[in-house]
């Protein structure tokens, strides 16, 4: 074996340890779900459970509102998406395409907005929020979600708008169209991919939410999944591992589903830029 | 055309954003508390609720805490993410295809279920944690409780959030190592130059643009960080001695409902955060004037 083979090997080992290592929370949270009481309850764990068994899904998905709070999840996470989308994109038309007073003050502002943590915004939002009755209101989430997904939305589908090539644009105006008009007819059909990949991204920001809903959403009929699966550890001794496991795994599947699909495509605009920068 | 555009996005946000932000202001300024928010109206008090803040002890405990917290979290993250990317770059590709997705895996896990996870695998009982460290001869770890002292509590803490945030940095880092020159690491190699002369000099500088956003990135993530703290700890056992900025204003401000103290405390943390962001605007903003 040449010396270059054997460092190579010595580097697939090191890379399958980490591999282990960062993997097994996800691992062992799908293997626990599946696991009899019996194997759970052991000092010593069961790696991987021999008799499989569904018993904690159904537990789980039996408990008082998980189908309540996920219906709540999804009316918060679309309209908050579908209003973001629809604003966004206009303002990234215009990031993207034309040159305007104020437009540095604008990117300044929705880059900024990201950065701002959620517990700094809390105390006013919740004040606000209660003065005009929209505290304990999915409406309330609803406005207090879009104050993070339009500023992404614009970012991000600027980026995708500016990917376009300008010739195809130009072609459209010859033709006679107006600007707005070429580029509805030519451009959206191309933009159409990253208006996928920035609403599934809002989707997964939104369905993982977790202080505001918890902060303005009272009612257990009211909640978001995040805020019902925070709740189910309780503060007995006796936690039902099994089926907290298997309710993570389920609030866990459509996110990573989603994720999948647009990871390459998103990922990188959080960045975008600094390599050539 | 482009105030047209720009317009609805100026509105909606000013609404929701400006409107509260302009609030609290004019909380910061005033005794707010359940009864002020029923009635609708506070009572001016100038600025006793700053003074209060910035003379009350477990403030600046909180924000040394956060600072030690921020600087331990952003180095583990950055020093280990790096470390991973260049382990991409040396093994094999079925390796890194495997890692790769691992990655992925991990990154879209959302933040409440990881907690949970968390909970499970550390727990005193018969938490997998403990099982594995007794196994490994680190010690009898056998009923081990990690969440009895601030420093083990937040050392979890610190766990969970540095292994979400790898593999963001861990692949981004990597799409950035693919824009070193082969040529010029081969050069060096003939050269003679020890691999981590090649690091320093050939590889850093081709990186370091991305190094630094994903730095500044992380020191305004771990620094707000709430979620995995607040429920990780568990909301019956957070105590000053184990507050994070996050929480410390949560816990004055939202639970305590004395809404104006909370309102004097968002501001101090907004512009620390502020101040923290310029670096990351200032690159963003570069990159959307180029295009």
């Amino acid at each position: 074996m040449s010396p270059r083979t054997a460092r190579r090997l010595g580097w697939n080992a090191v890379g399958i340890v980490v591999f282990v290592t960062m993997v097994f929370p996800v691992f062992w949270m799908i293997s626990t779900a599946f696991k009899t009481d019996d194997q759970l309850n052991s000092v010593t764990p069961t790696w991987v459970p021999t008799h499989p068994t569904l018993r904690h899904f159904r537990d789980a998905l039996a408990r008082p509102y998980f189908w309540t709070d996920v219906k709540n999840s999804l009316i918060v996470v679309l309209v908050t998406v579908l209003i973001a989308m629809a604003l966004a994109f206009f303002a990234a038309v215009a990031l993207s395409k034309y040159r305007f007073t104020g437009r540095k003050l604008f990117i300044v502002l929705m880059i900024g907005i990201q950065m701002l943590p959620a517990t700094g915004l809390i105390i006013p939002l919740y004040v606000v929020l209660a003065r005009y009755h929209e505290v304990n209101a999915l409406t309330g989430v609803i406005l207090v979600y879009l104050t993070f997904a339009l500023p992404f939305s614009v970012w991000t589908l600027r980026g995708f708008i500016i990917g376009i090539p300008k010739d195809l644009e130009e072609a459209a105006m010859v033709d006679g169209s107006t600007r707005l008009g070429a580029f509805m007819r030519i451009l959206f059909p191309l933009v159409a991919p990253g208006l996928v990949a920035t609403s599934v991204f809002a989707f997964i920001t939104s369905w993982n939410e977790y202080i505001w809903a918890r902060t303005l959403l009272n009612d257990s009929s009211k909640q978001t999944i995040t805020v019902w699966l925070s709740y189910f550890l309780g503060t007995s001794r006796s936690t039902d591992w099994g089926a907290l496991m298997a309710a993570s795994t389920l609030t866990a599947i459509p996110v990573v589903i989603f994720f999948l699909l647009v990871q390459r495509r998103i990922a990188f605009g959080l960045t975008a830029g600094a390599v050539r920068g | 055309m482009p105030y047209l555009l720009v317009a609805p996005v100026v509105v909606v946000m000013g609404a929701i954003l400006g409107y509260p932000i302009y609030n609290l202001v004019r909380l910061s300024l005033q005794k707010y508390g359940l009864t002020e928010l029923i009635q609708h109206h506070g009572t001016e008090v100038g600025l006793h609720n700053f003074g209060t803040v910035l003379h009350d002890q477990v403030f600046w405990h909180t924000l040394l805490r956060t600072i030690v917290f921020t600087v331990a979290n952003v180095g583990l993250t950055m020093v280990i993410g790096t470390l991973m990317a260049l382990l991409l770059v040396r093994v094999s590709t079925w390796v890194r295809i495997l890692l790769t997705a691992g990655l992925v895996l991990v990154w879209s896990m959302p933040p409440v279920v990881a907690v949970q996870v968390w909970n499970w695998m550390t727990n005193s009982q018969n938490g997998v944690l403990n099982y594995v460290l007794t196994e490994l001869h680190f010690g009898n770890f056998f009923q081990h409780n990690w969440f009895v002292t601030p420093f083990s509590q937040l050392a979890m803490v610190t766990t969970l959030v540095v292994w979400g945030a790898l593999p963001f940095v861990a692949i981004t880092v990597y799409a950035a190592l693919s824009q070193v020159p082969h040529d010029l690491v081969e050069a060096a190699q003939i050269d003679g130059a020890r691999s981590w002369r090649i690091f320093r000099d050939v590889t850093m500088p081709v990186i370091a643009p991305v190094l630094l956003i994903l730095t500044s990135l992380s020191i305004l993530w771990d620094f707000g960080v709430f979620t995995q703290a607040w429920l990780l700890i568990g909301p019956g056992h957070i105590v000053p001695s184990n507050f994070l900025m996050g929480i410390y204003l949560y816990e004055e401000g939202y639970v305590r409902t004395d809404f104006g103290r909370g309102a004097a405390i968002s501001i101090l943390m907004l512009v620390m955060v502020a101040a923290m962001s310029v670096v990351y605007v200032r690159r963003m903003l570069r990159i959307g004037e180029v295009e």
